[in-house]
């Protein structure tokens, strides 16, 4: 009995080692260092203003996509490890969102006071 | 990826998935190790640490009426005699993606039971972050010399340093704790810990090529968090 069981326990794990094939690990990796590239290329050729900061974010979240999906695997995840981890960045939309009001409300107030002197 | 399968319990793909491991019998995520989905947690705790530090560079940064310091031209190496404009921090990017790249072998070769290779791919990332952490320090020591404090530097703002040493110092803390947890594996895995089913500290766990795809989960978070701080701090 003892026996048996072993057997279908290893016969268990092996059915469970079925791993992604090497070829989409190399592919994302060259993916990772071209954009990275890229990424580094915004600032040697120093593009400004809209461009500078489309391209950055375009690139950062390109790259951070990539890592998750299938260096950390969430691609091939389970729906709920996935809506658990990604739902509360809203959150974090949020908070940049309300911050960004902030800075902007504090900004101003510098410039009133410490600048023009107040009214 | 290679969760354990429960007789009786099927996963469905998708929503209608996610809604029947959310709302099953006693435990969420059937299957999966303790250990991942804790990980999972903790790195989510984390990302929350690291947006209130990305948050608040942001709010110190919008809220400054001093010029901000020129990051292309602060962190510029001179080679030959010119200055290239953020070559640490690109080489330092590089060396991180391609430690990054090993890792995600060793979880590969790890379930596929290839021991040696497992081994050589985490010391490899273990070496890659070391590299990391040492060129971390060389940059820090350039700018200390130069003048930067965390309550004033000569090139702008004098909010820049605070933000500075604090954002790339937690994460060089991370990646620090990171190279030492990647040695410790090194040595379990070619000692052969999960083979001989060896237990942990502090745990009854038996040793298996899981904790592998754990520790990868951590070191690809660390990439994962340079990615912004790279994008934000030194790029923008």
């Amino acid at each position: 009995m003892e026996e048996t069981n072993k057997i279908n326990e290893t016969t268990k794990k092996e059915e469970q080692t079925s791993t992604q094939k090497i070829g989409i690990y190399l592919w994302i990796w060259l993916l990772l260092f071209v954009l990275s590239f890229f990424s580094y290329m915004v600032d040697w050729y120093q593009f400004q203003g809209m461009l500078r900061w489309s391209l950055i974010l375009f690139f950062m979240f390109l790259k951070a996509g990539l890592i998750m999906a299938f260096f950390m695997h969430l691609f091939w995840e389970r729906y709920a490890l996935v809506n658990v981890l990604l739902w509360p960045m809203t959150a974090i939309a949020c908070f940049i969102f309300l911050m960004t009001a902030e800075f902007k409300y504090t900004l101003f107030s510098r410039f009133f006071y410490f600048v023009v002197g107040g009214a | 990826m290679s969760d354990q399968k429960i007789d009786g319990f099927e996963l469905k793909p998708g929503f209608k998935g996610m809604a029947s491991d959310t709302g099953s019998d006693q435990t969420m995520f059937k299957g999966v190790h303790w250990g991942k989905a804790m990980m999972w947690i903790f790195l989510l705790s984390d990302t929350f640490v690291f947006s209130c530090f990305l948050i608040s560079y942001m709010k110190g940064r919008g809220s400054t009426i001093v010029d901000w310091p020129n990051t292309s031209e602060v962190f510029s190496l001179y080679v030959g005699g010119v200055p290239v404009p953020l070559l640490l921090i690109a080489i330092m990017t590089f060396v991180l993606i391609t430690s990054s790249g090993t890792m995600a072998l060793a979880v590969k070769y790890g379930y596929e039971k290839n021991r040696k290779m497992c081994g050589w791919l985490i010391l490899a990332t273990a070496v890659g972050g070391l590299t990391f952490v040492g060129m971390q320090v060389f940059e820090w020591s350039k700018l200390i010399h130069e003048g930067v404090r965390p309550w004033g530097n000569p090139f702008g703002a004098s909010q820049f340093g605070s933000f500075f040493f604090m954002i790339t110092g937690f994460h060089g803390f991370h990646v620090s704790i990171g190279v030492i947890f990647l040695f410790i594996y090194t040595y379990k895995v070619f000692a052969g810990h999960y083979e001989s089913k060896k237990r942990g500290w502090f745990t009854k766990m038996k040793g298996d090529y899981v904790e592998i795809e754990i520790l990868g989960l951590y070191w690809h978070f660390v990439d994962l968090v340079w990615v912004f701080i790279f994008a934000f701090f030194y790029l923008w």
